[in-house]
């Protein structure tokens, strides 16, 4: 259990940064993506593993900590509309330039030839 | 417990909320409401200001939950001074804003408002979480108000920005799942009581998420290497917005003073003091890259923005010290850098806006009209940023010297200091003697009689705060000490919130 988290936590996030880093919007939106997927993930260990125990104090002897559950509900929440908008952010910059880099148009020029055109 | 204490994020929520709901093609009427809310809001931000002036530390608890367990909001003086400078400079920007350029986008100022909810939120906030979420809330708006306007550049630099702040999140997330994980809790209080109490196998992880921490804030606070989003965004965002950006990275700067002085401050055992060996080389490291990029900027917009880059790097030095002097010094620096910065993104705007062929670029064009009262006030916000008598700069730069010079790194921090400022006179001078000076050809732009006045008038208002943080640099820097005192020993803080019998240590799991 514990291997199996660590290893899907390790590899979305080494998958997230590989493709943070290319050049062009989609890859790095689904970095993102995959980036959010692995902490989410990962906050699930914060309150340790555990395999059929209920999240609430009750007769039980043992149970599972919710608060890692709330943490991680309001994580996805928040990183789903955060994704929604860097895709619409994404989408609207290349009908814009037609060009779909992560980088700001017009960076190079240097603003005496931008001006002078 | 005083309910006024929840007002500043419970007010602009719900103005921004009615701003969407009512008649939101009336720019008009959105305009009245939301300059009404803002002073309203500075009011209240006043009145908590002279409640927290007793020394006393107040605490809200969100539903009458007791803490650990419930949310709560901590209102003390550290919080209360962000507060007031929060609402002040929103009020000035907001009054600039409405001379024209909430137009050119919908929604300007419910999302305003948005921001300042997220603001006066992570201010408030005692809990490590909440403040993760009150982060978003004002990233979410800030997304949204470095858009406004629109445009291929706006676009470009919003997905570069919106792209680092969600590697941030995660970031952030990480950090407080090794918290949690460690101590299990969130409660800035609480972890207050349990970091020292951690086992000597845990801190290594403890230690990992609060240096992890450390790198969220340093990214907000533009800490150089990860500074490199700022020139971008703020040199693309409309003015009024990246005057409002200017008090985005001073949250960060808010933040770091918050954890590593409550959570892991002198108290905190092993973990004591874990990031501040990081923020010294940092800061001394923005400051260079700060004043470099000063001195080659080809824009306004590029002046004004590596001038927060530049005043966050003299700010940082005097946190880093993390002593009482340090904090007096770095709060004192906090609101004159907020003020100075917000002033110059307005002026540029001012100058670009009448220099109809150049616009903000660094090179010689026409004269413009009212050159004497801009050249005027560019020359004291430059003043003021460099760090030349009489203004609040140089009263700021002589405190961060003064209070270096005990730290064994002093030789060091004086010659960047005095070497940056060295540079920043040349940039601005050079950059005052192209736009005023260096001009040929016909007067162009807006002339006296068409240019609206009072955009000006809110800019002069800054300087004249400015002139008013140096005139009262005594009382304020009392103030100031009084505020690094309290937050430099938490020990009230920590009674405040969990009450003094409830303190038990633990070592967690």
């Amino acid at each position: 259990m514990e291997l199996l988290v660590a290893s899907a936590v390790g590899l979305m996030t080494a998958v997230g940064v590989y493709l943070l880093l290319q050049q062009r919007t989609f890859p790095i939106i689904i970095g993102l993506t995959l980036l959010s997927y692995a902490v989410n993930v990962f906050l699930f260990s914060a309150g340790r593993l555990a395999v059929n125990l209920p999240p609430v104090i009750s007769d039980a002897s043992a149970y599972t900590d919710p608060l890692p559950q709330a943490l991680v509900l309001t994580a996805i929440v928040i990183s789903f509309g955060m994704t929604a908008l860097i895709v619409v952010l994404a989408l609207r910059s290349f009908l814009e330039t037609e060009n779909d880099t992560a980088d700001i148009p017009g960076e190079d020029l240097a603003p005496e030839a931008e001006a002078d055109r | 417990m005083t309910h006024w204490i929840i007002a500043p994020a419970i007010l602009p929520a719900l103005t921004a909320a009615l701003l969407i709901l009512v008649r939101r093609r009336d720019i008009r009427m959105q305009r009245i409401v939301s300059v009404t809310a803002t002073l309203a809001l500075l009011g209240i931000a006043l009145f908590l200001y002279s409640l927290s002036s007793d020394g006393e530390p107040r605490v809200y608890r969100v539903g009458a939950w007791p803490a650990p367990f419930g949310i709560v909001l901590v209102l003390d003086r550290l919080s209360a001074t962000m507060l007031l400078l929060a609402a002040a400079l929103a009020l000035a920007i907001l009054i600039y804003a409405v001379a024209g350029w909430d137009e050119r986008g919908r929604h300007f100022h419910a999302l305003f408002q948005f921001q300042l909810l997220g603001l006066n939120g992570a201010f408030l906030t005692g809990d490590i979480f909440n403040l993760f979420v009150f982060f978003e809330v004002m990233l979410i708006a800030s997304y949204g108000l470095m858009l406004h306007g629109g445009g291929a550049r706006r676009l470009g630099a919003g997905f570069q920005y919106v792209a680092i702040n969600l590697v941030a999140s995660a970031l952030f997330l990480i950090a407080i799942g090794l918290i949690y994980g460690i101590t299990g809790t969130l409660n800035m209080a609480d972890l207050a009581v349990k970091v020292p109490h951690v086992a000597a196998g845990n801190e290594a992880l403890l230690r990992t998420g609060a240096l992890l921490l450390f790198l969220v804030f340093a990214i907000k606070a533009a800490f150089v290497p990860l500074h490199w989003w700022l020139p971008g965004t703020y040199s693309a965002a409309s003015a009024p917005v990246a005057a409002l950006f200017a008090i985005m990275t001073k949250v960060g700067a808010y933040a770091i003073i918050r954890v590593y002085g409550t959570i892991f401050g002198a108290d905190a055992g092993a973990l004591a003091g874990v990031a501040i060996p990081w923020i010294l080389p940092a800061a001394l490291a923005t400051l260079l890259i700060g004043a470099i990029g000063l001195l080659a900027s080809r824009s306004l917009l590029d002046l004004a923005s590596f001038n927060i880059i530049a005043s966050m790097g003299t700010l940082l030095i005097a946190i880093g010290l993390f002593d009482v002097d340090g904090l007096t010094t770095a709060l004192y620096y906090l609101v004159h850098s907020t003020l100075t910065g917000a002033a110059l993104f307005l002026i540029v705007d001012l100058i670009a806006t009448r220099r109809i062929e150049k616009g903000d670029a660094l090179v010689p064009g026409h004269p413009i009209s009212q050159a004497p009262i801009l050249g005027a006030l560019f020359f004291l916000t430059a003043l003021a940023a460099v760090g030349l008598p009489p203004l609040s700069g140089f009263i700021g730069k002589l405190l961060v010297l003064d209070a270096a010079y005990e730290s064994p790194q002093s030789n060091l921090i004086w010659i960047f200091v005095l070497g940056a400022s060295f540079m920043m006179t040349i940039a601005f001078a050079r950059a005052g003697s192209i736009v005023f000076w260096n001009t040929e050809g016909r007067l162009t732009g807006p002339t006296w009689a068409t240019a609206p006045v009072y955009p000006i008038v809110v800019v002069a208002l800054f300087i004249c705060a400015i002139a008013l943080l140096s005139i009262f640099a005594g009382p304020a820097i009392e103030a100031f000490h009084a505020t690094a005192m309290q937050t430099l020993a938490p020990a009230d803080y920590i009674d405040a919130v969990l009450g003094a019998e409830n303190i038990m240590p633990s070592t967690g799991h």
